[in-house]
């Protein structure tokens, strides 16, 4: 409801209880706090309900329908069920680190939202100047989580989950973190609401000029949640449920809580650093422009979250979709592929930039408007940046195609045979033939 | 043989400890109550060993001390995914021992039912194994056909899973009024489902680089462990009972056997594809064949096979199914052996899974079909 009252007001009245710096620094933080806290974890609740609806409609069923209209209430009902569970400790389990190792992974996944940028203004709780690096940081916290809860567990398919994700999130990490570098270029600031402002003061959205590292880093942040098809770390067909095996009741619920909201944080990161965030051509000129502001924020709020689910609704699509790699095949994508990928990127990434900024002025074009601030391009230079951006994309595709060239996993299809159908003749009949006698 | 030999060292770069896994049988993908001890280095299976008997009730036993005609659900309970073709391999057993000659409307009914039931069993089998490997939504899809099928079993025989299909000498009733519209309607949709599962399956990426090469077993060594069905033609040997020793109406049928060549996990897979293909060929001619008459041979009072053995066997969806009979002329049979496909065909997960991954153990218990109502029984 805050968010509806004029914030100018809110602001008069508690300036009457405590001082400027208080209200600046303590109380607003608190009150965003607070609210993004329960808007993340309203977010989880409605993924979850949404993620089994979807799944639902991919696989032709309903879905939930019996706890309210159309099953709305479920993750409520979920909520109560796994609070009211059983607490279980195994008998030969470390307690203490049984006991702390899911906080650390919600602490570590709810961090992170600290720096994501909502939207402009107030909708940001704190704009660090390192905001990416400490979104990179936060979240590989989590890792240390998984090990904890696997390792306490004193169980070997936990501690066989935990390997996995040790090694998968560490692997996938590095990849994540060369593929954030390309945009970094064009956005010179690791602030996400500097990121977001760049493209917004340019009108375009990262992901055009850099349609390499959003497929890097969607993948490997993809595979850092551990999420389908990269759910190595819970493969339940194999693994039983990974490292949260032998965890119930409300520690089983704050894993997967952590393991939701990391899913918003990568999908967060990614909407900012490539889809230009909670900008959206005219929103400004309709709302702030005019003298709205509050409208501005709010409306810049509900763009950030459109984006959001799209690409959540992204996660949902694979992991229904697709198979799950085996524990090599997921390194070989991570150190094979990705890993190069990005490396070479970020090449391709500085000579585009390097190749506009030698175009500028070059037999009279105007490629670069302005470059305080980000790299600010006019027309002619975003579209030589687009068409360098998927030229790098081809480039890398080829490079590393012809490297693995002769890998067993990359010619899967030379390698399988069609089946061959044969008429083998027929033996003497076990039971009198029956056409004769009828 | 519940041990597993710690013997053999294994030599690698840095010496690491060996890791003994107990797989099961409160597993999610050993299809039941199987339980596999695994010895691992790392995650690479260097040695295993299946436990069963967990769910052993003695059915050859039960068989001794029953009537011929009440033992027949009993091999419902065998391999409960294929009650029908189970049932079947009993009282074609039983009828050939005693000589009966069992109208011809009833032997292409079991044929149609049978072949049905194989879709069944090999849809579930689809369902299970995709999602052993991480494909969920396949494993809905499958069951949306095999519901069909379960269907057209609930409305012939009152009963989706353990049938109770046959009597000795035919069949309990006739077809139902709707059999045919039934049945024609499933067989007429049914391949654009199989084309589905091939689009989400065959030529995806992952799913090759999980079943291509895996579990591979030659030829000679799938005969040499006497597997059959499935497993045994994905290794190229040409064998099924339904063309070598054809019973029911399958001497009229004109069908195609589907063999692979590398015989790993995927051959498996395209050769059960294509066999569900194949069945719906089969069901599409015997309901262009139907005769009609009765479905139900005349029977004595009481079933007496006469003083002898016999073993009759046929092409379960698993393998080859077959019966030992022992009779020593009374109403109850002196012996009652079965050849069990699933749990010969288990015999081979060691040789297919040494040196790969736990991940692709659960696709090879995937890939081998095992029931363990069947390996236990």
């Amino acid at each position: 409801m805050l968010f509806f009252l004029p914030i100018d007001f809110v602001d008069q009245m508690l300036l009457k209880f405590f001082s400027a710096d208080t209200v600046n620094h303590v109380v607003w933080p608190f009150i965003q706090v607070v609210l993004v806290i329960s808007l993340v974890t309203g977010w989880v609740a409605a993924a979850n309900y949404l993620e089994r609806k979807v799944s639902a409609f991919m696989q032709a069923r309903l879905g939930p329908m019996r706890v309210g209209p159309w099953g709305i209430l479920q993750p409520i009902a979920d909520g109560i069920k796994l609070l009211t569970k059983e607490d279980f400790i195994p008998d030969k389990a470390d307690r203490w680190i049984f006991f702390i190792a899911p906080y650390i992974a919600v602490a570590a996944a709810f961090i992170v939202f600290v720096v994501v940028p909502f939207g402009p203004d107030w909708a940001v709780i704190a704009d660090l100047n390192i905001g990416l690096l400490f979104v990179l940081a936060v979240s590989s916290v989590g890792v240390l989580a998984l090990i904890l809860a696997g390792w306490s567990s004193n169980s070997k398919y936990s501690l066989l989950g935990a390997l996995r994700s040790s090694a998968q999130m560490i692997s996938y990490e590095v990849a994540m973190g060369l593929s954030l570098i390309g945009a970094l270029m064009f956005a010179r600031t690791l602030s996400l609401s500097s990121i977001v402002n760049a493209q917004s003061g340019d009108s375009i959205w990262f992901l055009l000029y850099q349609p390499l590292g959003f497929l890097i880093f969607l993948v490997s942040g993809i595979a850092e949640n551990n999420r389908a098809p990269f759910d190595l770390p819970e493969a339940e067909s194999e693994l039983v449920a990974g490292f949260h095996t032998e965890y119930s009741g409300f520690r089983w619920s704050l894993f997967f809580m952590a393991e939701y909201a990391a899913m918003v944080v990568v999908s967060a990161v990614a909407v900012t650093v490539y889809l230009g965030g909670w900008y959206f051509p005219f929103v400004y000129r309709l709302t702030e422009a005019k003298g709205y502001h509050n409208l501005y924020v709010i409306v810049s709020l509900l763009v950030f979250l459109v984006k959001l689910s799209g690409i959540l609704y992204l996660y949902f699509w694979l992991r229904w979709t697709l198979p799950r790699f085996r524990y090599d095949q997921l390194m070989d994508i991570g150190w094979k592929w990705l890993i190069p990928a990005s490396l070479i990127n970020v090449g391709t990434s500085a000579i585009s930039i390097f190749v506009v900024q030698a175009l500028d002025g070059w037999r009279g074009m105007k490629t670069i408007e302005s470059l305080s601030g980000g790299l600010n391009l006019t027309g002619t230079g975003k579209g030589v940046m687009i068409v360098l951006g998927l030229a790098g994309l081809g480039v890398t595709g080829l490079l590393l195609g012809r490297i693995n060239w002769r890998s067993r996993d990359f010619n899967l299809k030379s390698q399988r045979r069609n089946i061959r159908l044969v008429n083998i003749p027929q033996g003497k009949p076990a039971v009198p033939a029956v056409a004769s006698e009828g | 043989m519940h041990q597993v030999e710690i013997a053999t060292t294994q030599e690698t770069l840095l010496d690491t400890p060996e890791m003994v896994l107990n797989m099961g049988p409160q597993h999610p993908s050993t299809h039941g109550v199987l339980r596999i001890i695994l010895k691992l280095d790392g995650e690479t299976v260097i040695d295993l060993d299946c436990d069963v008997g967990y769910l052993h009730r003695g059915m050859e036993k039960i068989a001794e001390n029953r009537m011929y005609t009440m033992i027949a659900p009993y091999w419902d309970r065998l391999d409960y995914i294929a009650a029908v073709s189970n049932g079947l391999v009993w009282v074609e057993t039983v009828e050939q021992m005693m000589g009966l000659v069992v109208p011809p409307r009833a032997h292409y009914l079991r044929t149609i039912l049978t072949e049905l039931n194989r879709i069944a069993s090999h849809l579930l089998w689809l369902a299970t194994h995709a999602l052993d490997i991480g494909a969920v939504t396949v494993l809905l899809w499958a069951f949306r056909e095999r519901e069909e099928i379960l269907k057209i079993f609930e409305r012939q025989f009152g009963a989706r899973l353990t049938c109770h299909a046959w009597r000795v000498g035919g069949m309990p009733n006739d077809a139902y009024d709707d059999f045919e519209a039934d049945v024609r309607r499933f067989v007429s949709n049914f391949p654009k489902r199989l084309d589905e599962y091939e689009t989400v399956l065959s030529e995806n990426r992952i799913w090759l680089s999980r079943t291509v090469g895996i579990g591979v077993i030659s030829g000679e060594d799938a005969v040499a462990i006497g597997l059959s069905g499935p497993a045994l033609r994905g290794s190229g040997v040409a064998w099924d009972v339904r063309k070598s020793r054809p019973y029911a109406a399958y001497a009229d049928m004109d069908f195609d056997i589907p063999l692979g060549e590398n015989g790993d996990t995927y051959d498996r897979y395209l050769v059960r594809l294509e066999e569900m293909r194949q069945s719906r060929r089969i069901i599409d001619q015997a309901m262009d064949k139907l005769p009609d008459g009765p479905v139900n041979a005349k029977l004595p009072k009481i079933v007496k096979p006469p003083v002898g053995d016999y073993y009759h066997s046929i092409e379960g969806p698993k393998g080859e199914i077959g019966c030992y009979l022992v009779s020593d002329g009374s109403a109850q049979p002196w012996r009652v052996r079965v050849r069990p496909p699933s749990f010969i065909n288990l015999q081979a997960l060691k040789q297919m899974c040494v040196g790969h991954l736990v991940a692709d153990v659960v696709a090879i218990i995937g890939t081998l079909d095992i029931v363990l109502g069947e390996i236990d029984r």
